[in-house]
Formats: structure tokens, sequence, C-alpha cells
């Protein structure tokens, strides 16, 4: 179990590369939406087939391996876009920056008080590396759609972080919690159709009116 | 009770959403208004109705307390919306009323949660539910706003997520039950294992301080306040504010609980005097009346976290101040929200005159300037004069002589601009609207409400304070 595990965890980080280096929009989300369907199965390979691991991971891969890249790809066909060119930071610098934080989680992880089960273990540096991926995403893409990538994936590593938490989260909580994803990812996608509509673009630098 | 409290808000916005009458959907506003408010008053006569430990939605006297605050300015609100939309029928409410009534179930949901999951939930839906109402103008800005807020929210939001499991992996190993429940963390508080309990605080405080407006973290509420309808204004700056204050004011009680009160106290105290510097350093020739109502916004949830960063006498007069704070905005946003509508415009250059041209909006919004300023005889000088006794008289010399002169500051910018726009002439005579009974009462309401705050304590309203600041101590 422990072996699957840690093999579901490095594919998650090898999706973080793939979403860095790619501007094919839906690579990306496919990309996503299959760490959000990886991340599912972790409840079941760390616990066992207990109701609560059972249904957590149902529910997630329902909503972050389905539902929310469904809605994304929809997005994105509503508003005709397929690539995010020109990012901010190129692809090759991104991926490079990519790897330095992946291996400072590594390190960072190391020094953290950790519980003995959780040392030496995948779950926190994944966890780190996942999530400042994810920051990564949401600071240096223009486009609208990759920032909400952005956002999904930051999720992801918080998830992955909660997963050894799952007696703090009760189920109920935990599905109030990824509900309140879907809605978010659901007005987000709205919003952006609106954006796309007005300005004839989904690049937030054109969102520049505001300021003082 | 505290169930049918948060899900009746839902089915009326059921309801909202198939009813085909547009003014009948108006008045479930106000419905929801008074149904709430009188089920608060119900909920708030019984004292001691305290749930049973360990239960997921129960009232201590924080939650009383922003349930008071929260629940007659939604209503009141409620009351202007009905005018206000009947005024807007080119823009639709199929929309905007559903969405405020999921606002006012999720605001609740968040304010009674005992279980910091269940709080989180609801403090994240009520951005959800917030973003479609920030988006009501349907133009270009507003589209500008609403993008920054939803994600600059949910990032916050998420960073939030991530000081709860730290708060939650500090109770694993120490042999104590691994749970987010208020009560049980306030009792395990001593063991819980420091470096991911501080850790956990601090994500804590930047992603409930996102919500709040805490400078560095409020780069999102000018845009928000000065795009949305003042009305949609008024309950972020009154009531969402308060509820994401509370969330911040439960980390602040578990840290209290595990004998950290220090460190978090300096932590408000740092993030709430950078929020004054910050809101004095944008207010000064503000030209937009309601951008200078959200950098006033951040200047009194600066002034909150300083209260309580001080502690003592100071928290008792912080936790006063959310009631005036909350009050104040609501007055300012309405009479605000009626100035944009006649002059169709916010900005200093095309606003001239609104006393003239609207004696009671104008009239309110001048002294709501006032009494958000701090002026006597209004409640706002009785809170921030406790708060500036309770700094002086702990001793933070130095906290209180910025916190004086950045006040001033505040001060002399902000009526600048509330002076030359109640004042002189109207640069077009003609008007496109004048004040009406509805738009005009609900504020009016509110300020007075704040002029008797300011003049007359009530004793069962200081009781509350008191037991409140009291959860906000630590038990020796």
């Amino acid at each position: 179990m422990f072996g699957l595990s840690n093999l579901c965890l490095l594919l998650v980080i090898l999706l973080n590369f793939f979403t860095l280096g790619s501007s094919r929009l839906v690579a990306c989300i496919r990309a996503v939406a299959l760490q959000g369907a990886l991340l599912a199965l972790l409840p079941i390979l760390l616990h066992g087939f207990s109701p609560h691991a059972v249904l957590l991971a149902t529910i997630a891969l329902l909503l972050k391996g389905i539902f929310i890249p469904w809605l994304l790809l929809r997005a994105m066909n509503e508003v005709r876009i397929r690539r995010d060119v020109e990012p901010l930071i190129g692809y090759v610098p991104t991926l490079i920056l990519g790897a330095l934080i992946t291996a400072a989680a590594f390190i960072f992880a190391d020094f953290l008080p950790l519980q003995p089960q959780h040392q030496g273990g995948l779950f926190i540096p994944t966890a780190l590396a996942t999530l400042s991926a994810g920051f990564l995403l949401l600071m240096t893409r223009r486009k609208a759609i990759t920032q909400v990538l952005g956002y999904l994936m930051l999720e992801n590593g918080i998830f992955v972080f909660g997963i050894l938490l799952s007696e703090a989260m009760p189920l109920l909580v935990e599905a109030g919690v990824l509900l309140d994803l879907l809605v978010g990812i659901f007005v987000m996608g709205i919003v952006m159709n609106h954006i796309n509509r007005e300005f004839s673009s989904l690049n937030t630098e054109r969102l520049s009116a505001l300021k003082e | 009770m505290l169930t049918v409290l948060i899900l009746f808000p839902l089915a009326l916005a059921l309801i909202a959403m198939v009813l085909p009458w547009y003014q009948g959907r108006s008045w479930l506003l106000p419905i929801a208004g008074a149904i709430h408010l009188g089920l608060v008053a119900i909920l708030l006569m019984q004292p001691g109705s305290m749930a049973p430990t360990g239960s997921w939605l129960g009232l201590d006297a924080l939650s009383r307390l922003v349930l008071l605050v929260t629940s007659p300015l939604y209503f009141g609100c409620a009351i202007y919306a009905v005018d206000y939309l009947g005024l807007r029928r080119d823009r639709g409410n199929r929309v905007i009323v559903p969405c405020l009534l999921v606002f006012l179930s999720t605001m609740t949901l968040a304010i009674v949660s005992r279980h910091l999951g269940v709080l989180w939930v609801g403090v994240e839906t009520t951005t959800i539910a917030s973003a479609p109402l920030i988006y009501y103008n349907r133009n270009r800005l507003s589209i500008e706003a609403t993008w920054k807020y939803l994600l600059i929210g949910s990032v916050g939001i998420a960073l939030a997520m991530l000081g709860l499991l730290f708060v939650a992996y500090a109770a694993l190993g120490t042999g104590i039950p691994v749970s987010l429940q208020l009560d049980k963390l306030l009792t395990d508080g001593p063991l819980l294992a420091r470096p991911w309990l501080h850790a956990g605080f601090v994500f804590l405080l930047v992603g409930f301080g996102t919500k709040m407006g805490l400078a560095p973290l409020h780069a999102w509420k000018p845009d928000a306040y000065g795009e949305a309808p003042g009305m949609v204004g008024a309950l972020l700056a009154g009531g969402l504010t308060s509820v994401a204050f509370l969330a911040v004011l439960r980390a602040v009680q578990i840290m209290g609980a595990a004998g950290d009160l220090a460190m978090a106290r300096h932590a408000l105290l740092g993030l709430g005097l950078l929020s004054l510097l910050l809101a004095a350093v944008f207010m000064v020739r503000q030209p937009d009346i309601k951008r200078m109502l959200a950098y006033s916004s951040v200047e009194h949830m600066g002034i909150l976290a300083i209260g309580i960063g001080i502690g003592g006498l100071a928290t008792f007069g912080a936790l006063l101040h959310l009631v005036n704070n909350a009050l104040t905005k609501g007055c300012l946003f309405l009479s605000a929200g009626n100035i944009h509508r006649a002059f169709a415009s916010k900005h200093l250059s095309e606003v001239r005159g609104a006393i003239s041209a609207l004696p009671v909006s104008g009239g309110l919004f001048l002294a709501g300037f006032l009494a958000v300023t701090g002026s006597p005889p209004f409640g706002p000088f009785l809170s921030e004069f406790t708060i500036l006794r309770g700094i002086f008289g702990s001793g933070h010399y130095l906290v209180g002589a910025v916190f004086l002169a950045l006040l001033a500051i505040i001060f002399i910018g902000f009526g600048a601009t509330v002076l030359a726009v109640t004042q002189g002439e109207p640069v077009e005579p003609e008007l496109h609207f004048k004040d009406r009974v509805l738009l005009v009462a609900p504020p009016l309401v509110f300020l007075l409400t704040v002029l008797v705050l300011g003049l007359y304590l009530p004793p069962p309203l200081r009781e509350l304070l008191e037991q409140a600041t009291a959860l906000l101590e630590v038990k020796s």
C-alpha cells in the first residue's frame, strides 16, 4: 500500500511540472484533472477501505477529477482559447523555478517537526511542492483560466496535507470544503466568460483600470 | 433553533429563484431580515442557551455579539434594497436576491459555528455568494473588481484552510484527540505542539485577515467596495468584515488557551498599525467617495486589531467598536449609494453640493463621516477613546501616540473629501434622483443607534461585551 501511495505522490509532482511547462490549455486542465483523480485515491491507500476514506475518495474523484475539469473545459470552449502564450516568465524559467521550489520543499520538510510516522515520507514534500507550484502558476500566467488552474493546484496541495489529518475533518465538513471549491470554480467560470465578452480577451492584465 | 436560523434564508432563496414577480422577489429580503432579526432577538433573550460542549453549532458571548450586529444591519440593508432594486429594474433581481439570501445564511453559519472546519466553510461560501453582488453593475470595472475579489479571497481562504490543518496537526502525537472542535481545542490548548500551533495561527491570521481586509492583505477591498452597489458595500464592510474578525478572534482564543496570547497580540498589533498607516496614506486626497469608505474600513479593521492586540480594556473597546463600526459603515455606504445614484458619479470632480441637492442623504453622509472618524457624541468616539485609554493605561505610549497621529491624518484627509462632496452648489442643477423614505430611513436609524450608543451604553450590552472580553483573556 505504501509503495502505491508513494507512486501516486510522485506522479502528482510530475504533473506539477507538466502543467508548469505546457502552454496548451486543454493539456493543462487534463493534467490538473488527473492530479485530482490521483489525490482522490490517496485516502484509500493511506487509511484502507474505511467508509470515511471511500466516501471522501468518491467525492474528491467526482469533483476534482471529473466535474471541475469539465466545467473548466466548457468555460474554455466558450471563450475559444487554446493556448496561454506569453506568460510573465517564460516556460523554461518557470520549469527551473518549479524544480527549485520542489527541491526546497523536500529540504524544508526535513526540518519540520513532523510526527515520526510522517518523517521521510513523500506526503509533506508533495503537499508543499504542489502548493507552491500552484502559487507559481497563479502569479506567472496572464490568462484567467490558467490562474484558476493555479488556484486548483494550490487546493490540491492543501488536500494532500489534509489527508494526513482525516480525523480532524469530519466527512461532512470535507464534503462542504470540496463543494465550496466546485461552486467557487463555477462562479469563476461565469466571471471568466464575462471578462471575455467585455474585453474580448482573457488576459487579466487588461483588468487594470482600478488603481490609485 | 440555530439550524432554522441558517436554513430558512436558503429556503427563501429557492423561492426567490422560482418566483416570477419582480417586486415580490425584492420583498423577500426584508421578510428574511425580519425573521432573522426576530429569531436572533429570541435567541439573545434566553441566557445560557449554550449548546452542549462538543457540538458544531452553538452560541457564546462573541458570536452573540456578532449576531447582534449583523442581524439589524442586514435588516436595514434589506429594507433599503426593496426601493433600490425598484429603481434598478433594468438590472433585474433574479441573481442578486438569491445571492443576498444565501449570503445571510452563510454569514449566520460562520457566526454560530463551533467547529473551525464549519467556520471555514461558512466564510468561504460568503466569498462565493458575495461575488455576484459585487458584479451587480455589470461593467468593465465591476468585472475587474469581482475577479480580484474572487481570486484574492479564494487564495486567502485556502491559506486559512492550511492554517486549520496546521492547528489540527499540532494535536497529533500528543495523545489528545485530533479535532477542530473549538471547545476541545480550548480545553486541550496547553497540550498542543507549539511550532505547528504558531504556524497555524499565522496562516489563519493571513487567511481570515485577507477577508477582513487588514493591510497588507486589503488589495481587493477598495476595488470591491468601490464598484459594488452601496447596499452591498454596507453588508460587506459592516457584516462580512465582522464575521471575518470573529474568525480571527477564534484563532486568538486558541492561542490564548495554549498560553501564547502575547504572540497573537503582537501580530495583531503590528497588522493593525500597518492598516492604520496605509489607510492614512491612501485617504489623503482620495477623489473617489466609495474607495474612501473602503480605506476607512481598512482603518477600522486596523483599530479593531490594535484593540485586541493591546488587550484588557482595549479589547472591551475593540468589541464595542465592532458594533459602532458596523452600524456607522452601514449609514455611510447607504447614504453614499444615494449620492452616487443622484449624481451618477462617485468622483469628487463631479459630485458637489450633496447637501443642497439631497438634504437627507447628504446630511447623513456628513454626520456619518463625523461619527466614523470618532467625533463626539457618536459611538465610535466612545469606543476609540476606550481603546486609547487601554493603550495608555497599559503603558504603550508610543503606540498611543502613533494611533492618535494617524487618526488625526485620517480625519483631515477624509474630511477634505467629504466636505468637498457635501458643501457648495451642485455642478448640475438637474438630478436624476431625490431622497426617498425607504432609502434614507435605514441609514438614519443606523446613525441614531450609533448616536445613542455614544451617549448611553445599555447594561445588557455592557454585560455581553464584558463576557466577550473575558473570552479573549487568559484564564488563570
